[in-house]
């Protein structure tokens, strides 16, 4: 689980905060969609829980461990992250880049071979036909993919995701976010997901948490969000998918 | 295939060994110091700027320039050592230049991503930043070689074999064979240098997406043996070579090629083996011989007097003489084995007709015409005690004063595009061209009277004494000059000269 404990973060030493006063937890096995337009604060967010950002003041726990008091790569290796523009190692083949995590833990060979298949089996690319493949030879769906296998590799419980499907045509998006939370309740993940697409948060996420100029104005279960909102900002951020799911049920039935 | 040809092919196992030996221990040093400063300039905007200022500012002196100094700071060392250092220190300026433009252009967002999975600052240098930015680095590379194959033909100037050794004696014997031989040698292996390197850049460029296809192994395996070949040879190459028993130097210009030929031969025919190291000079030649690296060559009396004993008047040749015999033997060991018997001083020269128009027979005829005339100098005469002397004596100066190549000095005034120039007593080119030496009547120009120099360790050696005395007053100016003639007017090699000066000794 991750705990936030009055987390700020400055840029500016105190004139404005990017992040200010923010404080939520996750629970295990929870997936938190962390929603926001750009500006919000919301991947800064994100990124303090492994310390890609260091908070300006605050505390941060994952597994009731506070994470400043970790060394930072242990910090990253331990937890699983999905990087908004894939980010996948260009020199590397698909099977090399999702081992490099276990690779950077130690494991033994046998063992990293081992987990590279079952990951990539269950991101939909058998390592048979993809495992020798650069992502250059991948489409971009196919590369989110390994992105994902990749964050799993090292069996973390604990798996960040930042705007991970933003970039994918929205059939493919639609897949993904489908097979990845099942994934995720099959192994029974914590996960945050940084978007900003309602849409997704609401289909996705257990919880889903509503940042604005680096606070968040209300945090609950979609159900929550749609049936009372508690803010004029979050009410027209769930007003549009729910207009539109409306418009669309009525052409539905008026065919 | 014409002897001149075949005498040049000859040479090419040695030479092609030196110069593929330079450039390539050049270059591995230069990629082992130019990488690591990279990765540092990359790492630390402190350090970036003045590096990156550093090796440019290395890279805009001459080549020979820092040739020079190197020779200079090792305290006249000549050979190897040097030519790698001052190849080096020119090699570095591309590769530091690519190392950091490319770790500079590897994307943001891998290298972010290989912070967000837990790579370390080391890890990410080495695991995704160098592997990604190794295609520009290559090209640096590339680049540095092309460059290295091109001044390693310089490094000849400090006594390293290298394809230069064909230039250098081809420009001074007018061998146009000899410089064209070394020249395309040159050019021949800076392109399969080239070549090889580019195909690694290919691979590397290659390798994320068409690693499996034919094209990539084939230049996978051609790039490969030549690196095994390349490798093999220069450490075969380094192995201990068993050394000669006598080195022998010489500056470059004809009369150094045929006495050093001529010396050599001598040795050789008494059965010790040899090493030739021509075309350095003087500065270079006599600290090698005083440290003993080499070990005889032809100097004269009057450079010694001028150039190292800083002298600035003129006693006479027979006080010159005994003044240099002391002098090196007491600075630094070295004994004059004996004069040859000819000179090879300055004397101003005019072609015969244009002397006669003008009246001239002495340089006191000319004081009244000099701001008419246009004089022209080998590289170094003006900068020279024989020049100062000359024009302070006879209160002349002239008009126009031109620096060329001795070759083109001749070819100048036999062409009428200078009235006169600084010709040598011994070359064969003033009879040759049919020029007049202009009497010297007060005496101003000194006295150059050839002698051989030895390193105290050769002069050690008794049987080594010996065959250089019977070279003692052999050669008078007269059969020098027909010997500096035949090569640089007839167009015959240097060794048809030393059978020349051979056939007139008497041994």
């Amino acid at each position: 689980m991750i705990e936030l404990k009055n987390l700020q973060k400055t840029f500016d030493n105190g004139a404005t905060y990017a992040v200010a006063d923010t404080s939520f937890s996750v629970e295990k096995g929870e997936l938190l969609g962390l929603i926001g337009e750009s500006g919000s604060g919301k991947t800064t967010t994100l990124k303090m829980i492994n310390r890609l950002e260091e908070p300006s003041s605050g505390e941060v726990y994952v597994n009731g461990q506070n994470v400043l008091a970790i060394n930072r790569e242990e910090l990253r290796r331990n937890i699983g992250y999905v990087f908004q523009g894939i980010g996948l190692f260009p020199h590397y083949t698909v099977a090399e880049n999702v081992a490099v995590v276990p690779q950077l833990l130690g494991w033994d060979e046998n063992r990293v071979k081992l987990r590279c298949q079952e990951t990539l089996k269950m991101v939909g690319l058998p390592v048979e036909e993809y495992g020798a493949r650069y992502s250059s030879q991948l489409s971009g769906g196919q590369q989110q993919r390994v992105g994902v296998a990749r964050a799993l590799a090292a069996e973390p419980d604990v798996i960040l995701m930042d705007e991970p499907f933003g970039a994918l045509d929205p059939i493919t998006r639609a897949e993904l976010q489908e097979e990845f939370k099942r994934i995720q309740s099959n192994l029974n993940l914590t996960v945050i997901i940084v978007t900003h697409d309602m849409t997704e948060a609401l289909l996705m996420a257990d919880r889903i948490a509503v940042m604005k100029d680096g606070e968040v104005l209300q945090i609950g279960t979609p159900q929550d969000l749609l049936n009372e909102p508690k803010h004029e900002y979050v009410k027209k951020m769930v007003d549009m998918p729910k207009h539109r799911a409306d418009r669309l049920e009525k052409l539905v039935h008026s065919s | 295939m014409s002897d001149n040809l075949r005498e040049q092919l000859v040479l090419l196992p040695e030479y092609f060994q030196g110069h593929l030996l330079l450039t390539l221990i050049s270059l591995s040093l230069g990629i082992i110091i130019s990488i690591p400063l990279g990765v540092w300039a990359a790492q630390s905007k402190i350090v970036k700027r003045p590096l990156l200022t550093a090796v440019s500012i290395i890279q805009t002196f001459p080549s020979v320039a820092i040739l020079a100094m190197v020779v200079a700071l090792l305290g006249g060392q000549i050979g190897l050592v040097p030519a790698i250092i001052a190849l080096v220190l020119y090699s570095m300026l591309p590769i530091v230049r690519n190392t950091v433009t490319g770790l500079e252009t590897v994307a943001d967002e891998v290298v972010e991503a290989a912070r967000g999975i837990g790579m370390s600052s080391n890890q990410i240098l080495t695991k995704v930043r160098l592997p990604l930015a190794l295609p520009v680095i290559i090209a640096g590379i590339r680049t540095a070689a092309v460059w290295t194959v091109g001044v390693a033909t310089l490094s000849t100037l400090v006594g390293a074999t290298s394809f230069g050794n064909y230039i250098f004696t081809g420009l001074q014997t007018s061998n146009l064979v000899s410089v064209t031989v070394g020249s395309l040698a040159a050019a021949l292996m800076a392109i399969v240098l080239d070549s090889v390197i580019g195909g690694i850049q290919w691979l590397t460029e290659q390798r994320n997406q068409k690693s499996s296809t034919r094209k990539f192994k084939q230049v996978k395996f051609v790039v490969i043996t030549a690196a095994l070949l390349g490798g093999s040879f220069s450490g075969y190459s380094l192995l201990p070579e068993p050394k000669a028993d006598f080195v022998i130097g010489g500056k470059a210009y004809t009369e150094q090629y045929i006495i050093a030929g001529l010396l050599a031969t001598e040795l050789e025919a008494a059965g010790f083996t040899v090493d030739q190291r021509i075309g350095m000079g003087t500065e270079v030649l006599y600290t090698a011989t005083a440290n003993g690296t080499v070990d005889v060559y032809l100097e004269y009396t009057g450079t010694v007097w001028a150039n190292i004993m800083n002298n600035s008047h003129n006693p006479g040749r027979k006080v010159v003489l005994e003044s240099v015999t002391d002098f090196v033997k007491g600075k630094d060991g070295m004994v004059n084995v004996g004069t040859l018997g000819f000179q090879n001083r300055y004397a101003l020269a005019m072609r015969k007709d244009r002397a006669q128009e003008l009246g001239i027979v002495s340089i006191e005829d000319m004081i009244p015409l000099a701001d008419g005339l246009t004089a022209a100098g080998d590289l170094e005469f003006f900068g020279r005690l024989e020049w100062i002397t000359l024009r302070d004596t006879y209160n002349i100066d002239f008009a126009e004063k031109l620096t060329f190549d001795s070759t083109l000095m001749y070819t100048a005034v036999n062409e009428g595009q200078v009235d006169l120039i600084t010709a040598y007593t011994s070359d064969g080119r003033v009879a040759a061209f049919d020029l007049q030496i202009i009497e010297d009547p007060r005496n101003s120009m000194l006295p150059y009277d050839s002698f051989l120099l030895a390193s105290s360790r050769a002069a050690e050696n008794t049987r080594f004494i010996e065959i250089m005395q019977t070279l003692v007053n052999q050669i008078s100016d007269h059969e020098m000059r027909e010997a500096n003639r035949l090569v640089d007017v007839e167009g015959q090699s240097v060794s048809d000269a030393i059978t020349y000066l051979r056939s007139v000794i008497h041994y």
